[in-house]
C-alpha cells in the first residue's frame, strides 16, 4: 500500500469512529476493534487489547490513546520510517476528533433548544441501553482465545472481576496482573 | 487559559469531570453549575469522547469557534504525547518474552475490567426489565452476527424516534 492511500484509509476509519462513537470509553471499543483489527488488520487482536491495557494506565480518552496508537504502528509495521508514523498519529488523533469539533459547535449554536428536545430524548430512550449492550460486546470480543490461553487466564479474570466490584483501582490491578502473569508463565 | 485544561485532563476519562467542574464552574465561573450539567449531558448524548466534547462545549462558550479549537488541543496533546511515546518505545520491546508475560497476564484482566462497571452503568441508563432486551440485542447482534455496531447504532436511533413517532400518533387519535 502506497503511504498517502495508507493515510487516507486511516482518516477514514478514525472519523467513522469519531462519528458513531457514542458513549464514549468502553462503548467505542467494539467499533475501533472492527475497523483497525477485522477489516484492515493493522494491528492483532491481542496488539489491540494491549492498547487498551495501555489506555486504562496512561491519561486521556480510549479513542485518543488508540488513534494515537495505531497511527504510528500501522505505518512502520508497512516499513514506513518513523517520521511518518508520528505523521500516521496526527492524522488518526484530527480524524477521531474533527466529528466532535463539528458537531459540537453545531450544538453550542442550538444548546438551548436542544436541552429539551423531545426527539433527541426519544432517541436516547433506546440508546442509552444500547450504549449498554455495546460495553458488554467489548468485553465479549476480546474473550477469545488470544487473550485467554488457558485456565490460569480466567483465574486472573475472576479475580480481577471481584476485586474491581469491590472498588479496588484498576491501574493497580492491572500492575498485579501483570506480575501474576509473570510468575504463572515462566520463560 | 485553555492549556490549563489540557494539564488536568491528565486525569484522564470519568476521574476528570469533578476536575473539570472544579475549574470551569468554582475557580474561573465560566459557567455555572446548571449550564455545567445540561452541558455533560449532551457531551455525553452525542458522539465523539466525552472528554473532548467537554472541552470543545467550554471552549466555544467562552470563545466561539477558536476558542472550542484551543481547548480541544489542549485535551488531545498530553495524551498525544504520551502514547506516541509509549508506541515508539513499546513496538520495539514488543517481541521480548519477559513483556509477553507480562501482557499474558494482563489482557484477562482488561476484559473484567471493562466487564466490571455493566451493572451499575445499566442501573444508571435506566435499564430494566422492560428494556434489558436492548443491551443483550446490542451486544449478541455485534458478538454473535459480527453486525457492524455503525448499523447497531443507526438502528437504536431509529427505534427510538420510531417508538415516539408511534406514540404521537396513537396520542392524536
Amino acid at each position: 500500500m502506497e503511504l498517502p492511500d495508507l493515510y487516507l484509509a486511516l482518516f477514514i476509519s478514525f472519523f467513522k469512529i469519531g462519528l458513531f462513537g457514542f458513549g464514549g470509553g468502553y462503548a467505542m471499543l467494539p467499533l475501533i476493534q472492527r475497523e483497525v483489527v477485522d477489516l484492515h488488520q493493522w494491528i492483532s487482536v491481542s496488539d489491540f487489547t494491549d492498547i487498551v491495557a495501555i489506555s486504562q494506565t496512561t491519561p486521556g480518552p480510549i479513542a485518543f490513546n488508540s488513534a494515537t496508537y495505531i497511527g504510528y504502528t500501522a505505518v512502520t509495521e508497512m516499513g514506513f520510517a518513523q517520521g511518518y508514523g508520528v505523521l500516521g498519529s496526527a492524522v488518526c488523533t484530527l480524524a477521531v476528533s474533527i466529528p466532535s469539533l463539528v458537531i459540537m459547535t453545531i450544538v453550542c449554536a442550538f444548546f438551548f433548544r436542544l436541552k429539551n428536545n423531545s426527539w433527541m430524548q426519544a432517541s436516547l430512550s433506546v440508546l442509552k441501553p444500547a450504549i449498554i449492550g455495546l460495553i458488554a460486546s467489548a468485553a465479549l470480543l476480546l474473550m477469545n482465545g488470544y487473550n485467554f490461553v488457558d485456565y490460569k487466564s480466567w483465574i486472573i479474570f475472576g479475580a480481577v472481576l471481584v476485586a474491581s466490584l469491590k472498588k479496588a483501582d484498576p491501574i493497580l490491578l492491572i500492575v498485579l496482573s501483570g506480575v501474576a502473569g509473570l510468575l504463572l508463565y515462566p520463560a | 487559559m485553555f492549556f490549563k485544561i489540557g494539564a488536568f485532563t491528565f486525569g484522564g476519562g470519568y476521574a476528570m469531570i469533578p476536575l473539570i467542574r472544579n475549574e470551569v464552574v468554582k475557580k474561573k465561573l465560566w459557567l455555572n453549575d446548571e449550564e455545567f450539567m445540561d452541558m455533560l449531558a449532551i457531551a455525553q448524548s452525542m458522539p465523539g469522547p466525552i472528554a473532548l466534547n467537554t472541552a470543545l462545549f467550554v471552549g466555544n462558550k467562552r470563545l466561539g469557534f477558536k476558542g472550542s479549537l484551543f481547548s480541544g488541543a489542549g485535551i488531545i496533546l498530553p495524551s498525544f504525547i504520551v502514547i506516541l511515546f509509549i508506541a515508539i518505545v513499546f513496538t520495539r520491546f514488543r517481541d521480548n518474552q519477559v513483556i509477553e508475560r507480562i501482557f499474558k497476564g494482563i489482557r484477562p484482566a482488561v476484559v473484567a475490567l471493562i466487564a466490571a462497571p455493566l451493572l451499575g452503568l445499566g442501573r444508571s441508563a435506566g435499564v430494566n426489565l422492560k428494556n434489558i432486551w436492548i443491551p443483550v440485542v446490542t451486544a449478541l447482534s455485534i458478538w454473535l452476527l459480527n453486525i457492524s455496531p455503525v448499523y447497531v447504532i443507526l438502528a437504536a436511533i431509529l427505534l427510538g424516534t420510531g417508538h415516539y413517532l408511534f406514540v404521537k400518533q396513537k396520542m392524536k387519535k
